[in-house]
């Protein structure tokens, strides 16, 4: 054997190596996209079958949800009205406390505070929700009744809608800590320059700038609060209720896909059918929230 | 090396702890568990039947008590996933279709008297209600129409009315849509449905207009938080829910049997066999643990007869049966099919 035969031999097994390295990174990122097309085509073509029983039109208009009863009714009006309340809840609360809390973190905080704050301030999110379900049940809505709402019902969208709030102020906060903070130096120096306060620069320069990154993170927020069902099956209630007013209970489509979900409605039934179309209109909620966030980052994006 | 030997009985040791089939007792064999499911009007019973029988057993037997509701347990037993069903309402026709179907034979056993009882919040100034109010409030032709005491009965306090009751897949919702509205499962629905009762108790205790409804057991659980209404049906006199009621028969029409399901050929397996044993020898014990009525001891023997000749089938022919008298029902024949409507 001569050395260039071994040499080829060796390059041709590294090739090979490359190759199977490469094959597997594919694969694993094409794995994402299937899942992501497989939930999908389950969900449109289980709501297929939902959909040959209960015209579009009724699960649009009507204004009462009871599949599960006799006489059963389908108007998934009730179940988004109390998915969009306690979302609704949620970001009032989370989006002043988040932001303010980006802006100090990223103007304001001294590498100490930050590098202290913001671990602490991720453990917010890694509390299980099934906790902060508890806590809004057992803690915020006591608290209410004794404070501001002495009338609040025990299972009600306010305190479900806070705790979300309360969920979500973490990724509000990080992604927007991180937007402001790649924003370039020399912008701040600048305004500094033209005799800018910190807070001026923080709040006419910095968070201008990254608004694209906050914009992102608040949908990304949002699309958490909308997907949260432990906090909304706990402490909102179980009863589709077709209001705007937070102090009463409700359930969400999350709320009342898990009620019938742990309960034993028997495949194939129209009851089985119905979480498939809720979850459905649950996906094209949040991917519309996706799409807009996609677009405001474009439509907004500053390039430095 | 040592790493991976670790990684390996980490993972091993994991994988032992979470796997609950088949569990192991302290000599190495391996444990039988009986799944019992059903109603959680009947649970508090069989859970005291399940825990006071793995003590007997000394951890040779497991039993697991579940409660998905009377109709979601029955769906489980008749595919054969239980041993024992718990139940607040007799089988009904399409569950005996079900069975049939798949060979599961049955053996229909009156374990205890309850009272549905309906529970306001301690504060509400309401002392008793008629059946046709109940009627008036729980009638699916009430939704979104009475929503404030005032609307019931004018004398009844001016405040909201909320509501809290049981699931669809609940025995006792229906047992008290019949018993209240006239057709089983015709309810509004407009109200805090749950197959668990204690989600019930702590939404009536944190509501000052609610009114909700569920067995003795939880009632007698809770009596600092909630407060049971008495009932007048038919111009009687209203009666409050309790022992003595039940068993005298003046609490009408929401006093009811409650039952218990065993599957025959699960009779075949000996744990299975000795849990039943237990819970019927022992069962005014256990009913009155679980603050409900037991039934006359003859019920019981009639139920160990039952069991020991295998006879399967039901009572009720597939239907509810509103205030059925417990020894004329012992008295009737078995039937597997329901007869044609």
């Amino acid at each position: 054997m001569t050395m260039d035969a071994t040499r080829d031999f060796t390059q041709r097994r590294l090739r090979l190596g490359e190759r199977a390295i490469e094959a597997a990174l594919f694969l694993a990122a094409a794995a994402a996209i299937f899942i992501t097309v497989a939930i999908a085509w389950t969900l449109i073509t289980e709501s297929l079958h939902f959909f040959d029983t209960v015209p579009l039109s009724k699960f649009l208009t009507d204004t009462v949800w009871s599949p599960l009863f006799e006489n059963p009714r389908y108007g998934i009006a009730p179940l988004l009205c109390g998915t969009l309340l306690t979302t609704l809840v949620g970001l009032a609360l989370a989006v002043p406390v988040g932001l303010m809390v980006a802006i100090y973190l990223s103007e304001f905080a001294s590498p100490r505070a930050r590098e202290t704050i913001k671990p602490v301030l991720e453990l917010l999110a890694a509390v299980p929700t099934v906790i902060y379900g508890y806590f809004a049940l057992t803690v915020v809505t006591p608290f209410l009744r004794a404070t501001i709402l002495p009338d609040l019902p025990t299972f009600n969208m306010l305190s479900a809608g806070l705790v979300i709030g309360v969920l979500i102020i973490p990724y509000i906060a990080s992604l927007s800590e991180d937007a402001m903070r790649a924003v370039p130096n020399a912008l701040r120096e600048g305004s500094f320059a033209m005799g800018g306060t910190r807070l001026e620069t923080a709040v006419n320069v910095a968070f201008p700038a990254a608004i694209s990154g906050i914009a992102g993170a608040l949908i990304l927020g949002m699309s958490r609060a909308v997907g949260e069902t432990m906090i909304v099956a706990i402490a909102g209630g179980q009863q589709p209720n077709f209001t705007i007013d937070p102090t009463e209970s409700a359930a969400t489509v999350t709320a009342y896909i898990a009620q019938v979900a742990i309960g034993d409605v028997a495949a194939g039934t129209i009851e089985y059918y119905s979480i498939f179309a809720a979850g459905f209109a649950l996906l094209l909620m949040t991917l519309a929230f996706n799409l807009l966030a996609f677009w405001l980052q474009r439509r907004f994006r500053e390039e430095y | 090396m040592a790493l991976g030997r670790i990684a390996t009985a980490v993972l091993a040791l994991a994988v032992g702890a979470c796997s609950g089939e088949p569990a192991k007792d302290k000599a190495g064999a391996s444990v039988f568990t009986v799944a019992v499911d059903g109603s959680s009007t009947v649970f508090p019973i069989s859970e005291a039947a399940g825990e006071a029988f793995q003590k007997e057993q000394g951890g040779r037997v497991r039993v697991t008590v579940a409660e998905s509701g009377t109709g979601g347990g029955f769906k489980k037993f008749c595919r054969g996933e239980t041993h024992v069903q718990d139940a607040s309402r007799p089988i009904l026709a399409a569950e005996m279709a079900a069975c049939a179907e798949a060979g599961v034979r049955y053996i229909e056993l009156p374990i205890a008297f309850d009272a549905i009882s309906v529970v306001v919040h301690p504060s509400n100034p309401v002392q008793s209600i008629t059946t046709a109010e109940l009627k008036k409030i729980w009638a699916p032709e009430a939704q979104g129409q009475i929503d404030n005491w005032r609307e019931v009965n004018r004398a009844f306090p001016d405040l909201r009315l909320s509501l809290y009751g049981a699931g669809t897949a609940s025995g006792t919702f229906d047992y008290f849509t019949e018993a209240v509205n006239g057709k089983a499962k015709a309810s509004r629905t407009d109200y805090q449905p749950t197959e668990d009762d204690n989600v019930t108790v702590q939404g009536v205790a944190g509501d000052a207009g609610a009114m909700g409804y569920f067995g003795l057991a939880y009632l007698e659980q809770n009596t600092s938080r909630v407060r049971a209404l008495a009932v007048s049906h038919g111009g009687k006199p209203p009666v409050a829910p309790s022992a003595a009621t039940v068993e005298d028969g003046s609490y009408t029409p929401l006093s009811r049997p409650v039952f218990v399901y065993v599957s025959a050929d699960a009779l075949d397996k000996a744990p299975v066999a000795q849990f039943v044993d237990y819970y019927l020898t022992n069962a005014e014990t256990l009913v009155r643990g679980a603050r409900y009525v037991p039934l006359p001891a003859s019920a019981y023997a009639t139920a160990r007869e039952r069991v020991a000749s295998r006879s399967a089938g039901t009572a009720f022919g597939g239907k509810n049966d509103i205030g059925a008298d417990i020894a004329e029902v012992l008295r009737r024949p078995l039937v597997t099919t329901a007869p044609a409507p």
